[in-house]
């Protein structure tokens, strides 16, 4: 345990000063946080409980919508703003713009969260396939309706409001950053005590064979729909502080991404190690260091290099780092291995 | 919104007969759906994409000169070769894994056809001019391209030919015997593997005449693929898995939903309605089955 605090508390200190050690490098770390909060809550679904979804790219773009929107139409015309496109003529001060943010971080975690109850009882009785092409409809639906709703920016895209200056000081990376650590924190610290709950165990339970955990008394619906719910809050939590560090929200191409953000999520938790709880972070840092390393030298060719790397991963890696670890070092992972038996079963491959 | 389409009957008549044209479009597509999905338990995303890459074969035809009404025989052909490739070098190592992992992997595919014809094609919406002329019905209040009767026709040749050819031709029993049982048809002397193989390049030859009919009669664009996955997986589930006139029935009902929900709702909202029909029609049938359930009980 005690190695545990010192490992915390390191990580814990890192992300602290990052931003100050390396000023370079804010935005990215930023998105990194992101990108493990979003790994990490795909993780409950895919990993945990055994459903893989590709919708839940629909909760983050909702939570980027709504926290834009509510920042803005909390003290401005909502319409004009979008239809004045980029034109700055309406200008937050400071306390208008915090206020809008805090505000609206609440409603973006909050509503999805709603939604995904609500629509949790019908999707959520789909198996396998059939779930998860379910989803990849629903992200890809919501994409293209919110691409003509006219209120939202339709197809010209949202710009969110621009970072006040406070005092002519500059602080909009570290704000930033200090928000997306602060939602990793948050994200990492509530789902690390829900998996020491019995939870956990009925999630495991259900991903391993749901008629018998039905069979066994457990209400599957319901500890489905909550999980659904978790990952839900904090996708939208993600969804509203990635708008506005990008500072644009476009339909398709930022907010419901599904052949960006959609599959990275995916791929990051099954890079890392799907139900593990360090997987998706180690996952999604592991992806973000490659892909803004070697990116550079695919210019123009990202998206072959991505379809190339899911291909790869998924047939030759579907363990991922975690699941490779697991079965290099057994014992750091509390089993117990009969030396004998493990000897008797290498000979046998 | 607008409700012209109930006010002018002809417009209600374009749009069915549109529909119903464009159907059975999506039916050979979903056909190929179900012939993989039923033989090999993989759902291809980069369904899609195989289409569109067999429009951009006609468009190319037709780009050298030659009428490309050719690419329905050129396309497949090519789009045959191709399919055994992708088996070849990724699909057989999925095959007997988990469900979602095939799914994955062909997104994974999917993408990557994506941005190579986009670098290959540009992003530029094209189509090969079949200079078919248009036929006039009703007084001329209902216009009709004869192109998009031709690609009808086509089709159902096509899908005709590939019904006799899998009920009577050798290959055709070994792909069937492997559907129903692959461990007994390996016990029996099918090369599984071999049948594999060759289904999933009917499946991506059928994909071609579908897109080089498509590059004449409609548009292609590198990006249009997913939505034609989605609708294929749509009729498939609807049809059920082997019930070739239900997969008719059900693309030709979906051509003409797509027809009036793009009167009715604006084209803008086509794909989304689409792929909200999509989760409409899965959630109904969780309902359905899950009724079915009770009654057990």
């Amino acid at each position: 345990m005690s190695k545990n605090i010192f490992l915390y508390s390191a990580i814990l200190i890192f992300g602290l000063i990052a931003p100050f050690v390396f000023p370079a490098f804010k935005v990215q770390l930023s998105i990194l946080c992101v990108l493990i909060v979003l790994a990490t809550t795909w993780n409950i679904q895919g990993g945990e409980m055994g459903y893989n979804t590709f919708g839940n790219i629909l909760f983050y773009g909702l939570g980027m919508y709504l926290c834009a929107s509510v920042q803005v139409g909390m003290f401005f015309p909502l319409a004009e703003w979008t239809e004045s496109g980029g034109e700055k003529t309406f200008v937050h001060t400071p306390a208008q713009f915090f206020q809008g943010m805090a505000v609206g971080l609440v409603v973006a975690a909050v509503v999805p969260t709603i939604v995904a109850g609500l629509i949790g009882y019908a999707i959520l009785g789909l198996r396998g396939h059939y779930f998860a092409i379910c989803t990849l409809g629903l992200g890809v639906a919501a994409g293209e309706i919110s691409g003509g709703i006219e209120i939202i920016g339709a197809g010209q895209g949202f710009t969110t409001p621009p970072f006040p200056e406070v005092g002519g000081l500059e602080a909009r990376g570290e704000f930033f950053y200090f928000l997306s650590f602060g939602a990793l924190i948050l994200t990492f610290v509530a789902v690390r005590a829900i998996y020491s709950t019995r939870f956990r165990l009925i999630l495991n339970a259900i991903r391993d064979n749901e008629d018998k955990a039905e069979a066994m008394g457990i209400e599957t619906m319901k500890y489905k729909i909550i999980g659904w719910m978790v990952s839900a809050f904090f996708c939208g939590l993600a969804g509203g502080i990635m708008g506005g560090l990008v500072g644009y929200i476009d339909s398709t191409d930022v907010a419901f991404d599904g052949r960006e953000m959609g599959v990275f999520m995916v791929l990051m938790a099954i890079l890392g190690g799907k139900g593990t709880l360090w997987g998706p972070v180690i996952g999604a840092t592991v992806f973000h260091i490659f892909k803004e390393g070697f990116w550079t030298f695919f210019l123009g060719w990202q998206y072959v290099a991505l379809g190339v790397l899911i291909v790869v991963i998924v047939i030759y890696f579907p363990e991922g780092i975690m699941g490779w670890l697991r079965e290099k070092y057994p014992e750091k992972f509390g089993e117990v291995i009969d030396e004998k038996d493990r000897k008797a079963q290498v000979e046998l491959k | 919104m607008d409700f012209m389409v109930f006010q002018y009957p002809m417009i209600t008549v374009q749009a069915c007969l549109d529909g119903l044209l464009l159907g059975i479009l999506f039916a050979l597509i979903a056909y190929g759906m179900a012939l993989q999905w039923g033989v090999m338990n993989i759902i291809n995303i980069a369904q899609g994409d195989l289409v569109i890459l067999g429009g951009y074969i006609a468009y190319f035809m037709y780009l050298y000169g030659i009428h490309p009404a050719w690419g329905v025989i050129v396309s497949p052909i090519i789009m045959y070769f191709i399919g055994v490739g992708i088996y070849k070098l990724v699909i057989n190592k999925v095959v007997d894994r988990d469900l979602f992992i095939s799914i994955l992997a062909t997104f994974g595919i999917s993408i990557l056809f994506m941005q190579l014809m986009n670098f290959a094609f540009g992003a530029d919406v094209v189509l090969a001019n079949s200079g078919y002329g248009t036929t006039m019905l009703f007084d001329n209040n209902v216009t009709l391209p004869n192109s998009k009767i031709f690609s009808a026709v086509i089709s159902i040749v096509f899908a005709i030919g590939l019904v006799i050819y899998m009920k009577k031709s050798k290959l055709g029993r070994a792909i069937r015997a492997t559907a129903q049982n692959s461990r007994a048809a390996k016990i029996l002397g099918v090369d599984t593997e071999k049948v594999y193989a060759a289904t999933f390049g009917i499946n991506a030859a059928l994909c071609g005449v579908a897109g080089a009919l498509i590059s004449i009669t409609f548009t292609i664009h590198p990006y249009m693929g997913l939505p034609y996955t989605i609708r294929s997986f749509m009729i498939v589930i609807v049809a059920g898995l082997g019930n070739l006139p239900g997969v008719a029935m059900s693309g030709m009902g979906l051509g003409v939903f797509e027809e009036f929900a793009d009167y009715i709702l604006g084209t803008e909202f086509r794909i989304g309605a689409v792929f909200l029909l999509l989760v409409l029609i899965l959630v109904y049938r969780r309902f359905k089955l899950s009724r079915k359930r009770e009654y057990l009980k």
